[in-house]
């Protein structure tokens, strides 16, 4: 199981989620860090990621759209908070207007990601995802039930096939 | 999902707070009344009353009579608005981080 542990608090309304991989911290940092390999683990299967603007700077901000099964295309940012290579990021994750523009109505998250050396040659990514208030837990409640997108479960066999080709 | 019925302000700001939350989890057993319940605070009567009366406004307890008695019951659904969200997120994370595992499975290959 590479997920080891889940821990929610529904009160402060946050969620983190810490996982383990053979694999060194710099290994994992490069999945953040470099553009085209977080494009093949952002979205789901169903609406993979391309981001057109990225830098893991301060201040910067990160331009992304999804691409849908009927071609539509939801935008999404990041702004970038704080960078310690290649051990934490954080960033506010939002999003867009067609235009590129921050899309108020919708809400925005912050997530804290902590990468540690925990021997053996493995890694431990942990992920706290922070709902700022209870607005924005609103807003996702009623985004994610339209955009379905947590449901993209069923094609990884799919996206791995074509891995097998392209990596 | 029985989301209408619920105003989900409500419910998060109504579980921001301790005491609140302490409610919650007790009356789920459904087994007090507010004296009862009133008697586990260090505060008065009426403060535990107040704070019984935003949980029932957020939905997430009511008041139930049994026979002579009226106690204070958790209402699930309430709270499973709050943990609906936080599954979508976990379940958002897990499919991200299994893909994050696919990539890393498959650069190990390719360098073998």
């Amino acid at each position: 199981m590479t997920v080891t542990a889940v821990r929610k608090d529904t009160a402060a309304l946050t969620m983190t989620i810490s996982a383990e991989f053979a694999a060194t911290p710099r290994r994992i940092w490069q999945l953040w860090a470099d553009p085209r390999q977080l494009e093949r683990w952002w979205g789901p299967p169903t609406y993979p990621a391309t981001f057109t603007e990225h830098s893991l700077t301060p201040g910067a901000r990160v331009a992304y759209h999804m691409t849908g099964p009927s071609g539509d295309q939801p935008r999404g940012w990041w702004e970038v908070v704080e960078v310690d290579p290649p051990h934490t990021l954080v960033f506010r994750d939002g999003f867009a207007n067609d235009d590129g523009t921050p899309n108020a109505d919708l809400p925005v998250t912050t997530a804290r990601v902590t990468i540690e050396d925990i021997g053996g040659g493995r890694t431990r990514m942990s992920i706290e995802s922070a709902f700022p208030d209870s607005e924005a837990m609103e807003r996702i409640l009623s985004f994610g039930a339209e955009e379905g997108l947590t449901q993209a479960v069923g094609q990884i066999d799919t996206i791995l096939a074509e891995d097998g080709v392209t990596a | 999902m029985q989301l209408v019925a619920f105003d989900p302000d409500r419910i998060f700001s109504a579980l921001a707070d301790a005491t609140r939350r302490d409610i919650v989890s007790r009356a789920i057993s459904g087994g007090e009344g507010i004296a009862e319940l009133a008697e586990h605070y260090p505060m008065s009567f009426a403060a535990v009353q107040k704070h019984i009366a935003v949980l029932e406004r957020a939905g997430l307890v009511s008041k139930q009579r049994f026979g002579r008695r009226k106690v204070v019951r958790t209402r699930l659904e309430g709270l499973r608005v709050a943990q609906d969200l936080l599954d979508r997120y976990e379940q958002l994370w897990r499919e991200r981080i299994d893909r994050m595992q696919d990539l890393i499975t498959d650069s190990r290959e390719a360098i073998q």
